[in-house]
């Protein structure tokens, strides 16, 4: 077996040295009930044309569609260098940097991806990554209780995306958090809603979303003096590629940035690995979980890249630290560094002006076939808006004949079965808007 | 590896008017970001590199020369299984047919990726022993989270909601208890006998009805296979609570003997350390959590189900502790661990455990005369030395003493990558050491004759050690003027 280096002449000799007669020897101290007295059932080992073959009727199976949906995970083009420098394996074998002198690599590639999420969301720290935009967010949720410590209640607008919702509900129901869901006015955080909850002082944060899960891009002027005047923390989840255009978390006035950042150059892969991000103030630094890279010098005065604020984790702490996240998205830290090093602020805003003309000329072709209105049509939207579509099909039954024809059509939302939120990116042509359009007659 | 550090940042490489990127015209000139109140618009681009693109390429690939991993060397990091990650399976997770797929495509359109994860899925129940897992959790620690999330479930289910202590053997990961917090249980430890195991007596003694669960790993962090293991479930299961397997040291256990059938309930694998998947530098990693029958309704939303007629899809229920993935986990790299299931198969699955069993104590007995075991008898797929013996310059009690820092320092210098240190908490100076089965005789025989090399040149020339490494990229870094002058942006 290739993976198994071990010769017969090698067992022999190990054996010797050990003083056992055999392998199983070794397993001398395991109680003999508890052994497996039988071959495990699972598949016979394959030679790698076998798993190839395999793998590649699986992928067979899975239709690649034309992507006109977001929700969380957007169709952004992934340039070649990403995938080429990714597959350093230097990079890709090495484990969590703890000894920094053979881990300058990911050390550093982790302190430029710290760099560009600092600047990118305004805030003045981020951390190492988190798994994806939904856990970030339950951890910021967390964070606003730590920090606060005598407050145990957090509002979320149902403005942020189900399935962040879903997850930020989990550790909130299990971490004992008073979690308020604020249900949505009109597209849009209630911010009358909202002022009355905080109006009880005993709020620790907020969570809002930009742009929301209909695409609205919200205005939240006055939203974080809202929230400090009550003492609570303001936290809001962000598309990290809107970023490159949209005010930032920073400049609205956020103690805590969070979301995915799957948007910079991450290919789909249907769901993961992605990467969450979380950044927040200098003054809170001490309450942020994850992974964190500081700058140094070594013992020649030489600048350096190190794991630090370690007394957060829970490798010191135990059941003190911050959070129990380890492993993260480390990897993802350097698809995202280097895509940000590839654009630069003006790739980014291309992309975004790209993507928003795509989806605005897109919603205006889907309206002019008269079977689609707007849903929200006073509020601005960047690359994802939401449709109701007027035909008494429904929307479950579009998506299914689109994805037919070769198309994932938006997302349905599932408490108004005739909405639907569609998404364009620079990566749609003209051709495919066509082609979609002729599709849905 | 090279001693000639690259240690420029991209920032340092930028220069006003350089592009990286190459766009389509924008067809659709009548739009632009521009037309968005003002307000909401970002008023100062971002601050982001302004570079070409073999700039970006000679930056990242000189970075890289700067690391070193599995490909690089041998990595005997204890706990985290640094095994060979083979290459077949970063092809095909790379195959456009996986990655080109959005999570919001309908179950028709995804199948084979719905086959794939149910595949997966079953295959890791039979090797542990439990009925169903969940492939949704991200890492190991994230395992634990949900793991301890079926539990609470479980026992809420019941109307048993005095049961908010969870049992953490002192030896244990220090994501247990940090998990538990999360999952908001209180953390109840046990202590751990002279020989490194879990002590019936202590364990006991907290044992009653306000009891979620015990959280183990065996074999333990010492590398230590717990044999009273069937009497601890039972005391445990005896006073209602479940019992939970941190999987991180599965491994050894591949096919001899399986998690589900030591008596635990609930339990995650870590596929980037038992299965192969690369770690990545700090993830993205995978944490499968499985569950004996009956405690399958608990497993997070969305659940991969198989019907009748041989379709997929994906299910969604209240029973379920909720999500805790916004989609199916980190597919990407469920895909590489099942390349690896294949390519092993019931054949050599079982040989791998075996075989680092092999390399473990094949290590352990030929350094035994030169660093302090403090546990004899056989170990599984890692053991624990406690520093250098005395007469090597490791006695505790002299100032000048030559510490497992140093030693790990030093083995930096001869081309390895340090074993874990100062883990487990039970010794002062833990060393913690992993080979896995894919390392050769040879390198097991050079690791250990550099091992008694340091051993011999920190006895006659401790300086050599304390001030090591000295051929590495960069020298030791200061970690307290990293805290003290604290920078983590440039």
């Amino acid at each position: 077996m290739k993976y198994l280096p071990h010769t017969p002449s090698d067992l022999e000799e190990m054996l010797r040295v050990i003083g056992v007669q055999s392998l199983d020897e070794l397993y001398a101290e395991v109680p003999e009930e508890l052994k497996l007295k039988r071959e495990l059932n699972i598949p016979a080992a394959m030679s790698e044309i076998e798993v190839r073959r395999e793998l590649h009727a699986l992928a067979g199976q899975n239709r690649q569609l034309c992507v006109f949906a977001g929700a969380g995970a957007y169709d952004h083009y992934t340039p070649a260098v990403i995938p080429y420098i990714a597959s350093r394996s230097e990079f890709s074998t090495s484990y969590t940097p703890y000894q920094a002198e053979i881990s300058q690599g990911t050390l550093q590639y982790i302190f430029e991806y710290q760099t560009m999420m600092a600047r990118l969301t305004g805030m003045d720290v981020s951390n190492a990554s988190m798994y994806d935009g939904s856990t970030a967010t339950a951890e910021a949720m967390m964070m606003c209780v730590a920090a606060a410590k005598k407050r145990n209640r957090v509002i979320i607008s149902e403005t942020c995306l189900p399935a962040i919702l879903d997850v930020v509900r989990t550790y909130a129901k299990f971490h004992g958090v008073d979690l308020v869901e604020l249900p949505a006015a009109e597209g849009r955080t209630d911010r009358a809603a909202l002022d009355r909850l905080l109006e009880a002082d005993d709020v620790a944060g907020v969570i809002v979303a930009q742009p929301n899960r209909f695409g609205v891009v919200e205005d939240f002027t006055g939203l974080a003096d809202n929230c400090h005047s009550h003492k609570a923390l303001l936290v809001i989840n962000t598309v990290a590629s809107a970023l490159g255009v949209l005010k930032s978390p920073g400049e609205w006035g956020a103690d805590i940035a969070c979301g995915d950042a799957q948007s910079l150059g991450i290919p789909l892969s249907y769901g993961g690995p992605y990467i969450g991000y979380l950044c927040t103030t200098n003054a809170l630094i001490r309450k942020m979980p994850g992974r964190l890279v500081g700058q140094t010098t070594d013992a020649d005065g030489n600048r350096c890249f190190v794991l630090t604020m370690q007394a957060r984790e829970q490798h010191i702490r135990r059941e003190k630290a911050t959070s129990n996240i380890c492993t993260a998205q480390g990897f993802m830290c350097l698809y995202v560094a280097a895509y940000l090093s590839l654009m630069g602020a003006e790739g980014l805003r291309q992309v975004n002006d790209h993507s928003y003309a795509a989806a605005h000329h897109l919603c205006d072709r889907l309206l002019a076939t008269g079977k689609f209105e707007l849903r929200y049509p006073e509020l601005p939207f960047l690359c994802e808006f939401t449709l109701r579509y007027k035909e008494s099909e429904g929307v479950a039954a579009l998506r299914d004949r689109l994805s037919d024809a070769g198309f994932l059509l938006g997302v349905p939302v599932a408490e108004h079965p005739d909405e639907i939120i569609i998404a364009a990116t620079e990566q749609r042509t003209p051709e495919e808007i066509e082609r979609l359009i002729q599709s849905l007659s | 590896m090279n001693n000639t550090c690259y240690g420029k940042l991209i920032f340092e490489l930028s220069k006003p008017g350089r592009r990286g990127y190459s766009l389509p015209e924008n067809p659709w000139t009548a739009y632009s970001t521009s037309q968005l109140p003002e307000g909401v618009r970002r008023q100062t681009a971002a601050q982001l590199p302004e570079v070409d693109e073999m700039a970006v390429v000679r930056h990242y690939t000189n970075m890289s020369n700067n690391n070193f991993g599995v490909d690089t060397g041998f990595y005997p990091l204890g706990s985290c299984t640094m095994k060979y990650n083979p290459k077949i399976n970063e092809e095909l997770a790379n195959l456009p047919g996986f990655t080109a797929l959005h999570p919001a495509q309908d179950e028709r359109t995804v199948q084979g990726a719905l086959a794939l994860y149910d595949k997966v899925q079953r295959t890791l129940s039979e090797i542990a022993g439990l009925s169903e897992f969940t492939l949704n959790p991200y890492a190991g620690a994230h395992g634990e989270l949900t793991g301890l999330m079926v539990i609470r479930s479980y026992h809420l289910s019941r109307g048993d909601h005095q049961r908010v202590k969870i049992i953490v053997p002192d030896s244990a990961h220090g994501t247990n208890p940090a998990s538990a917090a999360v999952c908001g249980l209180q953390i109840v430890e046990v202590k751990s006998t002279p020989q490194g195991t879990v002590d019936l007596a202590s364990l006991r003694e907290v044992l009653g009805d306000d009891i979620a669960g015990m959280m183990m790993t065996n074999p333990n962090t010492l590398g230590i296979f717990e044999t009273q293991i069937p009497e601890i479930a039972a005391l445990v299961h005896e006073c209602g609570g479940l019992m939970y397997y941190d999987g991180a040291n599965l491994n050894p256990m591949l096919g001899v003997c399986r998690p589900g059938d030591m008596g635990f309930d609930v339990m995650h694998i870590n596929l980037h350390k038992t299965f192969s998947t690369p770690h990545g530098g700090g993830g993205p990693g995978s944490g499968p959590v499985g569950v004996r029958k009956g405690l399958e309704k608990f497993l997070p939303n969305p659940r991969v189900r198989r019907d009748e007629d041989g379709t997929y899809h994906l299910e969604h229920t209240d029973t379920a502790l909720g999500a805790v993935s916004a989609f199916l986990g980190n597919f990407g790299i469920i895909v590489r661990a099942y390349c690896y299931l294949l390519s092993m198969g019931r054949e050599y699955i079982p040989m791998a455990g075996k075989l680092s069993v092999l390399n473990a104590n094949y290590i352990k007995e030929r350094l035994k005369e030169y660093y302090n075991l403090p546990i004899e008898g056989l170990c599984k797929h890692e053991f624990v030395f406690d520093g250098l013996r005395p007469e090597y310059g490791g006695d505790h009690h002299d100032p000048g003493h030559v510490t497992t820092l140093d030693v790990a320092k030093r083995l930096l210098d001869y081309g390895y990558h340090a074993p874990t240190i100062y883990f487990p908490l039970l010794f002062h100076e833990s060393m913690m050491i992993e080979p896995t089965e894919s390392e050769t005789k040879e390198t097991l025989d050079a690791f250990i004759d550099t091992m008694k090399r340091i051993a011999i040149e920190a006895k006659e020339q401790p300086e050599l050690l304390h001030t090591a490494p000295h051929h590495t990229p960069i020298r030791r870094p200061d970690d307290v003027k990293a805290v003290k002058a604290a920078k983590f942006v440039f």
